[in-house]
């Protein structure tokens, strides 16, 4: 019944303002029928990268592409697509009806076209006993369904949405992205969603676009994303609280191991959940003061000097000033070239351990989700 | 309620009273009782004469004159400046360069002295080396005396008028529009309407209210026009500009016939409560209030 998802490329788009440049040379691939969330701090570009994909904006360079057909100088109507906005851009003064088809009619579908799929949107988002409310008289989940079933009841085979949940309250959030993934899946259209919360990319998307100051750092699947972040942005980014980076000179011994294979300097990459609490190491965490969270804690301090973060169970948090012995498994140390900061492998990095009498710890797993939901 | 409330709110509202009171009720309920009596004059006092004003009124070919003139000049200039309005408010909404200086020269008309305004239409006029002359002359026309003549000073007038009016009624279309959100538009865009889908059914719905505060505004300010006409026409020739408020001076303060001007100016005052309450009962269902 649904047309199937329609893929989307990219290719050098760049957007400038009177010497601002808002987006620099982007490539990108959206596969057809995925769910992709692109993921990235205020003002890196998503939004504008969103509005070109819509035809809302033009591009100062660079191509986009729907289903290989370039559509960079078509207007934003005859794309294909939907469009949901953050403010959900409901009609005041028209129902909530008359907003679902708002777009049916101008486009002159039939009157029993329109009431048949309007009561079929209706029952998919529960919105049966609201159709003729005006959408001051809705609650906010209200209205972002309503916004939603205007963007899907002419069933695009592409849907945009711009942060669509920042509107709601933590409570509701939480249940509309169960929501939308699973509308999302069931229609089978491209979704590209664009937010900046972390926990609302890795939960829904397939895959995760990060984009930082107009670039797309990185492109991966959410796991991927987490395990093995190409750039010190994209593991800051991702995981709450953010990965411990410091200089490898930090861990000693180690640190000077890893650069010497490498051949040059290395910046290190520890999650909080990656560090353990070993009876030997050469690496310590100085403990400045303990995060109580519940379950687990956070033990802020320092290693080698440097401001680190580790996560210990909620009843067992070290007391300030506490030396910690903390060792970590080989697979869970993200190595980054200093300068560059972009992830680098260094081979045979069990054998350095063992080389250096540092105990090698059970990679993580067992610990609790890195995904804590920001609730700002 | 405390009875020490109740003495504190009346006297919090008692300043706004006494003024609305005397400047507004006192005078309108002084008029309505004035045009029940004769004017007195010298030695005579006022003597009560029942309808007599009004049966006058009705047998007084000037006010009908005025009456017509008056319905005239208001559907000659009230939907005009209205649309005129909103057009140069969409107009100078986008960014653009220079808008500033366009959006002032649609405003200066308002700015302007009403009697620097009339004198300055007054040069446009003027029969031979005025503005309109000189252009027409250019293609070989002949003179024309546009206020001077019956058949053309109403619509002089009305001229001026619109090019008044406009820019003030603009000012609010630009301050609606601003509030209406872009998005709104863009989604619309998305959904396949055109740009005139886009304004009918959505910008202009949602400038209903200053629509209606704008046209109610529009309907007194037309029947309380006075100003210009005394600066270009003086309500002639033959009354052929003469419009109800202009009339009401000259009966009131020209001819002294106060009892007549009262009965005129209840007139007025009904018919625009009349006018007032029918356009808010008219637009009230198509006005969507946020």
């Amino acid at each position: 019944m649904n047309k199937p998802g329609l893929p989307i490329v990219l290719q050098g788009i760049t957007k400038s303002w009177a010497g601002a440049v808002a987006l620099d040379d982007v490539h990108l691939t959206i596969p057809a029928g995925q769910f992709s969330a692109i993921l990235g701090p205020s003002g890196c570009g998503k939004s504008t990268l969103l509005r070109m994909i819509a035809g809302l904006e033009t591009p100062s360079a660079g191509k986009v592409f729907i289903d290989g057909r370039d559509v960079t100088a078509l207007p934003a109507d005859q794309r294909g697509l939907s469009f949901v906005f953050q403010s959900y851009a409901l009609f005041p003064h028209l129902s909530v009806a008359e907003n679902i088809v708002f777009g049916l009619r101008t486009r002159r579908v039939p009157r029993a076209e329109r009431n048949q799929r309007l009561a079929e949107v209706a029952q998919l988002l529960g919105l049966g006993p609201y159709l003729d409310r005006k959408p001051a008289q809705l609650s906010g989940g209200q209205q972002q369904r309503v916004a939603l079933g205007r963007a899907i009841i002419a069933k695009r085979a592409i849907c945009l949405m711009d942060e669509p949940l920042s509107n709601l309250d933590a409570k509701l959030r939480q249940t509309m992205r169960a929501e939308l993934r699973a509308l999302q899946q069931q229609l089978g259209f491209t979704m590209v969603y664009v937010t900046h919360d972390q926990v609302e990319a890795i939960t829904m998307a397939d895959q995760v676009v990060l984009m930082n100051a107009g670039r797309v750092e990185q492109v991966a699947a959410p796991d991927a994303l987490y395990l093995k972040p190409d750039t010190v942005f994209a593991a800051r980014f991702i995981g709450t609280p953010a990965m411990n980076i410091l200089p490898a000179a930090a861990l000693g011994p180690l640190g000077q191991g890893l650069e010497q294979a490498a051949g040059r300097p290395l910046s290190v990459g520890l999650r909080p959940e990656a560090l353990v609490h070993v009876p030997q190491s050469p690496v310590v965490l100085s403990c400045t003061h303990a995060e109580y969270l519940g379950a687990d804690a956070l033990a802020h301090g320092h290693i080698g000097g440097h401001r680190a973060v580790m996560r210990v169970p909620g009843a067992d948090r070290p007391e300030p000033g506490t030396q910690l012995l903390v060792s970590f498994a080989p697979q869970d140390l993200h190595l980054f070239d200093f300068a560059t900061e972009h992830r680098t492998e260094v081979a045979g990095l069990s054998g350095i351990f063992l080389r250096l009498g540092l105990p090698t710890a059970k990679p993580t797993g067992a610990v609790a989700s890195p995904f804590k939901p920001k609730d700002d | 309620m405390d009875r020490r409330d109740w003495v504190y709110g009346w006297l919090l509202v008692l300043p706004a009273m006494v003024f609305l009171g005397l400047f507004t009720h006192l005078p309108a309920i002084a008029t309505i009782w004035n045009s029940f009596f004769s004017t007195p004059r010298g030695r005579r006092p006022k003597l009560f004469v029942g309808l007599e004003n009004y049966q006058r009124l009705l047998d007084d070919p000037v006010f009908w004159k005025v009456m017509v003139n008056n319905l005239w000049f208001a559907l000659g200039t009230i939907p005009l400046s209205i649309a005129l309005a909103l057009i140069m408010a969409l107009s100078v909404q986008r960014a653009f360069a220079g808008r500033a200086l366009v959006r002032m020269a649609y405003f200066t008309p308002t700015v302007l002295p009403l009697i620097a305004v009339a004198n300055i239409w007054l040069f446009f006029y003027t029969p031979g080396f005025g503005l309109i002359d000189q252009i027409t002359g250019l293609f070989g026309l002949g003179q024309s005396n546009l206020l001077g003549s019956p058949d053309t000073a109403l619509f002089a007038v009305m001229a001026v008028t619109v090019w008044k009016e406009a820019g003030f009624f603009m000012i609010f279309y630009l301050a609606a529009l601003q509030t209406i959100p872009p998005h709104l538009g863009e989604a619309a865009k998305i959904e396949g309407a055109p740009t005139g889908t886009v304004f009918w059914r959505i910008t202009f719905p949602l400038l209903m209210p200053t629509t209606l505060f704008v046209s109610i505004n529009a309907v007194i300010n037309s029947f309380r026009m006075v100003d210009h006409i005394f600066v270009l026409t003086g309500g002639g020739p033959d009354n052929a500009s003469s419009l109800l408020l202009f009339y009401i001076y000259e009966t009131s303060f020209r001819f002294w016939d106060t009892a007549y001007g009262a009965t005129l100016t209840v007139v007025m005052l009904a018919l625009l409560g009349v006018l007032a309450i029918g356009q808010f009962l008219i637009f009230d269902k198509k006005v969507h209030y946020k």
